[in-house]
C-alpha cells in the first residue's frame, strides 16, 4: 500500500508538473500576441532576508536563490526572451564579511561547473554564458570556472545569459574610458609621424566608449527587475537603462516566480508605445 | 478504371479537407489567443484604474493631514532631490513651478530638474523667476547643501550624462599625454573619473531620491555616474501630480536603510 501511495504520489506530481507546463505554455502563447521583451535584467536582492525569514542557515538563502534563478531562466527562454542579465555579485559586495564572500565564491564556482558539466538548461536552450565585470578581482579558481563556462558555451547561439560578477556600472564606464584612451594611444603610436598636437586632436567619441563597455554584445535591457521592493539600481546597468522599464516587486529573490514575470511582461506591453517613443528621442 | 479514378479523387479530398481544417483551427486558435490577450490587458487596465482612485483618495487624505505618520517629515535625510520629467510634459512650465513650490513648502533645499531634451534648461529663466529659488552654482559637499536658505535648482539634460563622460574621457586622455610625456598605457580609477567630471563642470552630487514624472518608471537617461544608490520612484504624469503623493514618496525615502552592498 505504501509502495502504491508512493507511486501514486509520484504520478500525481508528474500530472501536476504536466499541467503546470501546459498552463505556462498557454499563458506564454497568449503573451506572445503582444511584443515580448528581448532583454531582461535581474537584480537578485533578498537572499539573506529569505534565509532569515525562513530560519535557514546562512548560505541557504543563496542556494534557494540559485534555484529561483534556474526556474526564471527557463521561463524567460520559453517565453522567447533572447538576452537575460543577472547581477550576481557587485564590487561593493566584497565589503561583506570575508567568510560570506568566500562562501558566495564557492557557491558560484560549484554552480558554474554544474551548469556546464551536467545536462542542463544551457543545453536545452542553447545558452551562451558570458561573465561580465572586472574578473581580475575574483579568486583564480572562480575566474577559471567562469572562463571554462564561457569557452564551453561559446558556440551556443540561441540565447545569452550575462552574469555580472565583480561588476559595477561606474567600474564598467571607467574601464571603457580607459580602453578608449589606450586605443587612441595605440593610434598615435602607429601614426606615420608622431606629432603631439595632432595626437591631442584625436578626440574620443561616445561611440568609442560604448564599444568598450562590458555589455556591448547585448542590446539595452527592456526591463530591469529588482526584487525585495528596493527602488534603486545599486550601480547596475546605469549606462544601458535610459529606456528600461524598472520594476520592483516586493517579493524576495528566491520568492520571485512565474506570475511576477507575467506581470512584468504585461506592464512592458502596456507601456511599449511609450518606450518606443522615448527610444527615438534619446 | 473509373473506380481507380474515384479512389484517387477521395485521397486528394481528404488531404485538402485536413489542410483546410488545420488552417481553420489555427485561425480559431489565433483568434482565441488574441481575445485572451485583450482580456488580460483589460484586467490590467481595470487594476490600474482602481489603483489610481485609491492613490488619489490616499493623496487627498495625506494632504489634509489625516495620517499621523505623514505629519512630520525628517527632511534632513533628503540632501539632494532629482526630478525627472518627460520632455513633452516639461513644456508645462506652470506645473513645474507649482511642483517646486510644493517642494519648498515641504522644506527641500536642493533640486535637480532633468528632462532628456533640455526643455527645462531652456525654460530656466521663467522657472527661476517664478519660484523662490536660486540657480545652483556647483557645490561638491552634500552636507553643506542643508545650510541653504532658498531652494537651489540645477538643470540637467541627456548631454550631462553620456556626453559628459565622453568629455571627461578626453580630459583624462589629454592630461595623460601632457603629464606622462611618453606614450605609457593609461590607467584610470573611478576617483579619476569623478575628478575629471568635476573639472569640466559636471559637479552635481548624487541625488538621494529621484522622482520620475512620466508615463512609466524609467529614468530617461539621467546621468549614470550620479545614480549609483539613488532611490527611483515613479510619480505618474506631471499633469496628474498630487501633493499628498509627493509627501508619501519623500516620507518613504526617509525610512529607507541602505547597506551599500555590505
Amino acid at each position: 500500500m505504501e509502495k502504491d501511495s508512493n507511486v501514486g504520489g509520484k504520478t500525481s506530481n508528474t500530472y501536476t508538473g504536466y499541467l503546470g507546463c501546459l498552463l505556462r505554455k498557454c499563458v506564454f502563447a497568449t503573451l506572445s500576441v503582444g511584443p515580448i521583451p528581448n532583454h531582461l535584467a535581474f537584480i537578485m536582492d533578498g537572499n539573506r532576508r529569505y534565509a532569515k525569514k525562513h530560519n535557514l542557515k546562512e548560505g541557504a538563502g543563496h542556494n534557494a536563490g540559485f534555484s529561483a534563478l534556474m526556474s526564471l531562466l527557463q521561463y524567460c527562454y520559453e517565453l522567447g526572451v533572447q538576452y537575460v542579465t543577472v547581477y550576481a555579485f557587485s564590487i561593493d559586495n566584497f565589503k561583506r564579511r570575508p567568510e560570506e564572500v568566500e562562501s558566495l565564491m564557492d557557491l558560484m564556482q560549484e554552480k558554474i561547473y554544474k551548469l556546464i558539466e551536467e545536462v542542463s538548461i544551457v543545453d536545452r536552450y542553447g545558452i551562451r554564458i558570458c561573465f561580465i565585470g572586472n574578473l581580475k578581482l575574483l579568486k583564480d579558481s572562480v575566474r577559471e570556472a567562469a572562463e571554462r563556462a564561457m569557452k564551453a558555451t561559446a558556440k551556443n547561439s540561441k540565447s545569452v545569459l550575462s552574469v555580472c560578477v565583480a561588476y559595477t556600472s561606474t567600474d564598467e564606464i571607467t574601464h571603457a574610458v580607459q580602453e578608449s584612451c589606450r586605443e587612441k594611444v595605440d593610434a598615435i603610436e602607429q601614426a606615420d609621424s608622431y606629432n603631439k598636437e595632432e595626437g591631442n586632436n584625436l578626440l574620443i567619441n561616445l561611440v568609442d566608449i560604448e564599444k568598450k563597455m562590458y555589455m556591448v554584445a547585448a542590446p539595452n535591457p527592456d526591463i530591469i527587475i529588482r526584487t525585495s521592493g528596493e527602488t534603486r539600481l545599486s550601480n547596475f546597468l546605469l549606462w544601458q537603462s535610459a529606456c528600461s522599464h524598472l520594476y520592483s516587486p516586493s517579493a524576495l529573490w528566491p520568492e520571485l516566480g512565474f506570475w511576477h514575470l507575467v506581470w512584468a511582461v504585461l506592464n512592458f506591453q502596456r507601456d511599449h508605445w511609450y518606450f518606443e517613443k522615448i527610444k527615438k528621442q534619446i | 478504371m473509373s473506380f481507380t479514378f474515384r479512389r484517387t479523387l477521395g485521397s486528394e479530398d481528404i488531404a485538402a479537407t485536413t489542410t483546410c481544417c488545420l488552417h481553420f483551427s489555427n485561425r480559431i486558435g489565433k483568434l482565441g489567443l488574441l481575445l485572451l490577450w485583450h482580456f488580460a490587458h483589460f484586467v490590467v487596465r481595470i487594476w490600474y484604474f482602481v489603483l489610481a482612485i485609491a492613490q488619489t483618495l490616499e493623496s487627498h487624505l495625506i494632504a489634509r493631514g489625516v495620517f499621523e505618520e505623514y505629519k512630520t517629515l525628517n527632511i534632513n535625510k533628503l540632501h539632494y532631490l532629482a526630478i525627472v520629467v518627460e520632455s513633452e510634459e516639461a513644456y508645462k512650465t506652470s506645473k513645474v513651478i507649482e511642483l517646486l513650490k510644493w517642494l519648498a513648502d515641504i522644506g527641500v533645499k536642493h533640486v535637480c530638474l532633468y528632462d532628456s531634451e533640455g526643455v527645462l534648461k531652456k525654460s530656466k529663466e521663467i522657472i527661476l523667476g517664478n519660484s523662490n529659488a536660486t540657480f545652483w552654482e556647483g557645490i561638491n559637499d552634500k552636507s553643506s547643501l542643508l545650510d541653504q536658505k532658498l531652494i537651489t535648482i540645477e538643470f540637467a539634460s541627456f548631454s550631462d550624462g553620456k556626453e559628459a563622460v565622453a568629455k571627461a574621457a578626453n580630459y583624462l586622455f589629454v592630461n595623460h599625454l601632457t603629464l606622462r610625456g611618453d606614450l605609457m598605457e593609461p590607467i584610470f580609477t573611478e576617483p579619476n573619473m569623478t575628478d575629471a567630471l568635476r573639472a569640466i563642470g559636471f559637479k552635481g552630487p548624487d541625488p538621494d531620491l529621484l522622482l520620475v514624472y512620466g508615463s512609466a518608471r524609467c529614468h530617461l537617461g539621467f546621468p549614470a555616474w550620479r545614480m549609483r544608490y539613488t532611490e527611483i520612484v515613479h510619480m505618474g504624469t506631471l499633469k496628474s501630480m498630487k501633493f499628498g503623493s509627493l509627501i508619501k514618496a519623500i516620507h518613504k525615502h526617509t525610512m529607507v536603510h541602505q547597506n551599500y552592498g555590505k
